[in-house]
């Protein structure tokens, strides 16, 4: 079962990369991992799906927690919660087939932000199985790239008081 | 009141901070990343260099130190491949969860990242092996920074760390200020360990008719050795120990079941498989010690207490988890006990099991077995030399047969297995504990890995026994290759191409023996241990083909023991 856990981690040199690490060194699947700044500048929210049985989700909390760079960890699976992820999608047009696509972007609420002679980029924005939606029903017109954020997460109510920057998967390091 | 503070260099930093922490001892080994902290050096003297032959063995000496003392091991090597070089001690300090500190040059912060000479990003090798690394990259950030290294070494589960230190931030000064307190908001131990958990434990206990205490490492780290005496003999409980736990509680006791696991006594065994309430303190569920995790202990309720949330339900899941200081917890659960168990019955099973299956000691062949070796220097040392071991049969029949009687006695590659362990280890723990004999013992391999140590402890004329058990093969994979891999004695045999190592101890300055007559075992133990003004070296030319017996082959359950040799092709 896919799990998404919000950690909040030290924002300093190395601190995601302890997290991936700790991953890849125990054998913990990733699908996602986002990590960005939060109203605190000192602290960076990662956000990250994974999954595995009950045992293999309890050690990856435990893990997390054990790291000395993180601050918190919590699990939101089965609770309330806010999950988005942006995607950026190329897609090849014909002259028939623009207007299909805006329609299509119109449907998904998404933008087009980018056109030239042969494609035009969508940018949708939503929970990860609308941004799979959306892509299967592009697939036929032909995707030329695509650029995924990776799922970022917040409890809703009285918790969600940190906002994070949507930042691309992967590549936030601070260096 | 503000204090006028001094302007100081790093380097001068890094020693005040160390005399602050009172170390004793470094470990190392020069280079051009550090030369300016071993020109301060040349002048403290508050603490000791001492000079290894190699940065592997600087980070085993640390271990060994540390094991035998409860105290942080300091190393202090150059960067890049001085670095490099301590990462198998690194990883082995990690996986045992031992206290060391790995001091590392870097080149400056300006070239880092720009394959300058001698440079390695050992931040990056070592995240996955430390507890936590830093790389101090200011000169204000360093008094802090190894305030926090000591703390975090230290304390819950200990554990290595590291410190990258770039040349400039060595050379460049700042105000000296070593903070009182550490504060790291995400590392916070848990001490003390959850009452209502721990009273329902008691409760368990009460009514047990078939309890075990399966004891770990983490007795010992948390100098709870005496705590688990108390409540073993006021209930009368057998006690089970770990490859890390030996020591933890007498082995000459009757309560004592020996080491359990993959080469424990039947009897220990028999009683994990059949008991009905397991108690494990400060230990892992390690694959080594359950075997068959699906049959492990099917029968038992299991209490897990543990300072690491991680290590429980890890392996092996478990009824009731405490987490906390092992020390405390015992002490709470031992004044728990208003009522004992009544398990006269479980005491005469396992003394059924204890005759069932002894330990086969000597084929009264006349030939030197390791066994018997080990069983000598136990009666000679009467159980209380601190013994070193490596990795292999020698280190599985001293598991067996030293009778440990305290707690930090037996250091050994546990978790990591590395070859190579002993002979610097047991030069740490030469420096850390001055009155009772170190005896370090290998197999004619692993005294080869890290054989240059021998010069330090020459030079340092510490009384150590180096003692190794040449059998010319690497003993515990001809073992495997005999009983798993079609007798294909694939490079383990070593009888055309060993050393003289009795030669190469006089060389290294060693007063050395040699034997393979059992008649001369204890006569040469008497003349060794009458050498206490340099190391002495023992060479016990033993048999070849022993096996270490009772053994769980690789992926069975433990009630399933291999208790003699079979033949290979047919298994009976």
């Amino acid at each position: 079962m896919k799990h998404t856990i919000s950690v909040l981690v030290e924002n300093r040199f190395g601190a995601f990369n302890r997290v991936a690490t700790m991953f890849s060194g125990r054998g913990f699947n990733v699908h996602s991992i986002s990590i960005g700044e939060t109203e605190d500048p000192e602290i960076s929210r990662m956000t990250l799906v994974t999954s595995g049985d009950d045992q293999i989700i309890e050690q990856v909390v435990k893990q997390l927690n054990r790291l000395i760079d993180t601050i918190k960890v919590v699990d939101l699976t089965g609770q309330p919660r806010i999950e988005r992820e942006l995607a950026l999608i190329t897609v090849f047009y014909q002259k028939g087939t623009r207007p299909e696509l805006t329609n299509i972007c119109d449907i998904f609420r998404g933008n087009i932000v980018d056109i030239n002679n042969k494609t035009l980029t969508l940018e949708i924005t939503g929970p990860p199985d609308k941004i799979d939606a959306a892509l299967n029903v592009l697939a036929q017109y032909g995707i030329k790239e695509i650029a995924r954020s990776g799922t970022v997460a917040l409890k809703r109510g009285e918790q969600a008081k940190i906002q994070p920057k949507i930042s691309t998967t992967k590549e936030k390091e601070k260096v | 009141m503000k204090e006028n503070k001094q302007k100081m260099s790093g380097a001068d930093i890094f020693f005040e901070c160390l005399r602050k922490e009172k170390v004793e001892y470094i470990f190392g080994y020069p280079g051009g990343a550090v030369l300016k902290l071993y020109e301060k050096l040349y002048d403290v003297d508050f603490l000791e260099h001492i000079l290894t032959r190699h940065e592997q063995g600087a980070t085993h000496a640390a271990e060994g130190y540390a094991k035998a003392t409860g105290k942080v091991g300091v190393v202090l090597v150059t960067s890049g491949p001085g670095a490099t070089n301590t990462v198998t001690g690194i990883a082995d300090a990690y996986m045992d969860s031992i206290p060391i500190i790995v001091f590392t040059g870097q080149v400056p912060t300006k070239l880092i990242g720009n394959d300058a000479f001698q440079e390695a990003d050992i931040m990056g090798i070592t995240r996955p092996i430390t507890k936590h690394n830093f790389l101090v990259r200011d000169v204000k950030e360093l008094a802090e920074t190894i305030r926090k290294a000591f703390f975090i070494a230290s304390t819950g589960r200990p554990g290595p760390v590291l410190v990258d230190l770039p040349k400039d931030v060595i050379n460049s000064v700042c105000e000296f200020e070593y903070p009182e307190k550490v504060e790291i908001r995400g590392y916070k131990p848990t001490f003390l360990g959850h009452q209502n958990q721990i009273k329902k434990a008691a409760e368990m206990l009460k009514k047990a008719k078939r309890p075990l205490l399966y004891v770990g490492g983490g007795v010992i780290m948390s100098g709870g050795t005496r705590e688990l005496y108390l409540l073993a003999k006021e209930n009368n409980l057998p006690v089970t120990m770990t490859l890390q736990g030996l020591g933890a509680f007498p082995g000459t006791d009757d309560l004592s079941l020996g080491m359990l696991g993959m080469h424990g006594t039947y009897w220990a065994n028999q009683a994990v498989n059949s008991c009905d309430l397991l108690i494990a303190l400060g230990a892992r569920f390690d694959d080594r010690v359950t075997g068959k995790v699906e049959t492990f202990s099917l029968k038992s309720y299991k209490i897990h207490v543990d300072v690491d949330p991680t290590a429980i339900d890890k392996n092996i899941l478990v009824d009731l988890p405490i987490v906390g200081d092992v020390k405390h917890v015992l002490a709470e659960l031992a004044s728990e006990m208003d009522e004992h168990p009544d398990i006269s019955d479980w005491w005469k099973q396992i003394e059924k099991w204890k005759k069932e299956c002894p330990f086969e000691l000597d084929a009264n062949d006349g030939k030197l077995r390791t066994q018997f070796v080990i069983e000598k220097i136990s009666e000679k040392t009467k159980g209380e030399a601190v013994i070193v071991s490596d990795v292999g049969q020698h280190q599985m029949w001293i598991a067996q047969h030293y009778k440990f009687v305290h707690p930090r006695s037996h250091l050994t590659s546990g978790g990591l297995g590395t070859m190579g362990f002993s002979v610097p280890a047991s030069i740490g723990a030469a420096f850390g504990v001055k009155d009772r004999p170190i005896i370090s013992i290998s197999g004619d391999g692993g005294f080869q890995m890290n054989i240059q140590e021998l010069i330090t402890a020459v030079a340092h004329k510490l009384p150590i026994k180096f003692m190794v058990i040449n059998n010319s093969f690497l003993g515990m994979v001809r073992q495997w290759q005999e009983l798993f891999h079609a007798e294909k004695y694939s490079f383990t045999d070593l009888s055309k191409s060993n050393p003289d190592f009795r030669k190469v101890a006089e060389a290294f300055g060693l007063a050395a023996f040699s034997t393979d007559n059992p008649k001369e075992v204890e006569s040469l133990l008497d003349e060794a241990f009458a050498i206490n003004d340099r190391p002495v070296f023992i060479e016990f030319k033993v048999v070849k083909e022993d096996m270490v017996f009772p053994m769980v082959p690789a992926g069975a359950s433990i009630g399933e023991m291999m208790t003699k040799r079979l033949n290979p092709k047919t298994m009976v």
